[in-house]
């Protein structure tokens, strides 16, 4: 078993290290093929055949077709790679973050521009809730 | 001799590249941030550099998981803008500069820096952005680029105390270039954001304040800062923050804090801009 980390406490927050890479290496190169314009458009005409190319396991896949943003990364979705998906979509950055806090945009967006979410569960107690378990 | 003249710590926002290209630098949301922009570009113009060194990260553009380099430098005649996944950003090819590259690249290895050599690389919006918000929209940027990567999407970055060392590793490759240079050390990214999980959208202001403090003033205690407290204060994507460090050991010991100005938000982060004279 891989050893357990010292931000594993974070709250809400999913440290793209060595466990979550090797868990989401297929799903990131599939992630990683969207920045080719012909790859774009092979997925969007046709989206599980194209993830057939890829050797997503189905768990991956579901994510990926549901648009399942927070559980892409318990998958071991990096958001930046995510991001190419949600790009994929018309989606802003700002979209896809708060999709992952389970805030509607405008309330997200609003939470921004009163100057963010205060760093709560900085030390490691209370705060969002882990992404994760 | 080539000389580091100053160094910008200079936050990458995707948004803020997009609201320059698409023209909405004076609307509402953008015109308060773009007014805090002026005094940098001002300063930029005035010393108008030759070269600038980016320090930036690389965002799934160039590298991705099969290959992931700790720290790389760019050695091409011309560095074309990345498509991220929704087409390249509509600015001009990165004009770099292999001369010198050439020469940072073999002091840094001979310095005991293990850097990685890359001749060909598109760079995304963690480099281009911050060319923009310093140089606006010309027709060519007007100075040569030596881009310098360093990995902090794949945790662990390195630390701070490593991205310290290797600016003052750059600063020694620098001052042992034959030519007349005078360069500009970006660092960029940060300052505090996470753009990931439910904890997604922290700010911490109080901690960001405090690191630019120490970034001018007392360079080596920031250094010091473990990664566990950037993930914890300054969020998950806050870690960036370690390339500015890139950017102050390159400077040497004293600096003069020319501008510095902040604000919050542009999109999901504390958008950081600070100019030191060397």
């Amino acid at each position: 078993m891989p050893r357990p980390r010292e931000y594993d406490d974070i709250p809400g927050t999913v440290v793209f290290d060595g466990r979550r890479s090797r868990r989401g290496y297929a799903l990131n190169k599939f992630l990683m093929s969207l920045n080719d314009p012909a790859n774009r458009a092979s997925f969007k005409a046709d989206e599980a055949a194209y993830l057939d190319r890829f050797a997503v396991d189905d768990e991956q896949r579901e994510a990926v077709l549901g648009r399942e943003w927070l559980r892409l990364l318990e998958v071991g979705g990096n958001v930046y790679y995510t991001y190419k998906l949600a790009a994929c979509d018309g989606m802003t950055f700002q979209d896809l973050a708060g999709e992952q806090t389970g805030m509607p945009a405008e309330d997200f967006a609003r939470m921004m521009a009163a100057g963010g979410r205060r760093p709560e569960g900085a030390e490691g107690a209370g705060g969002a809730g882990r992404a994760d378990s | 001799m080539a000389r580091i003249v100053g160094g910008v710590g200079c936050s990458h926002v995707p948004a803020v590249g997009a609201a320059i290209d698409k023209g909405k630098t004076g609307d509402p949301y953008w015109a308060p941030y773009f007014a805090k922009v002026e005094p940098a570009r001002s300063w930029m113009a005035d010393v108008a550099p030759d070269v600038c060194i980016v320090v930036y990260n690389d965002h799934a553009s160039a590298f991705s998981l099969e290959l992931v380099p700790t720290f790389a430098l760019g050695l091409a005649d011309e560095f074309p803008p990345a498509d991220e996944g929704y087409g390249p950003r509509p600015v001009p090819a990165v004009q770099g500069h292999p001369d010198f590259a050439w020469h940072v690249a073999e002091s840094l290895i001979l310095d005991e820096f293990d850097i990685t050599l890359v001749n060909e690389m598109p760079v995304d919006h963690g480099l281009t952005v911050p060319l923009s918000v310093l140089f606006g929209q010309p027709e060519a940027w007007p100075c040569r680029v030596v881009p310098v990567c360093v990995n902090v999407v794949q945790y662990p970055p390195p630390t701070g105390h490593r991205c310290y060392r290797l600016g003052q590793a750059i600063r020694r490759a620098v001052e042992s270039f034959g030519g007349d240079e005078r360069i500009v050390v970006l660092g960029t990214g940060g300052m505090s954001h996470q753009l990931q999980g439910q904890r997604a959208g922290l700010i911490n202001v109080e901690f960001d304040t405090a690191f630019l403090d120490g970034l001018v003033r007392d360079p080596e205690a920031v250094a010091r800062i473990p990664h566990i407290e950037y993930l914890r204060q300054a969020g998950s994507e806050g870690i960036e923050l370690v390339m500015w460090l890139v950017m102050r050991g390159a400077l040497g010991d004293a600096v003069d804090e020319v501008y510095r100005a902040t604000h919050v938000p542009t999109s999901n982060t504390h958008n950081g801009l600070l100019v030191l004279a060397a």
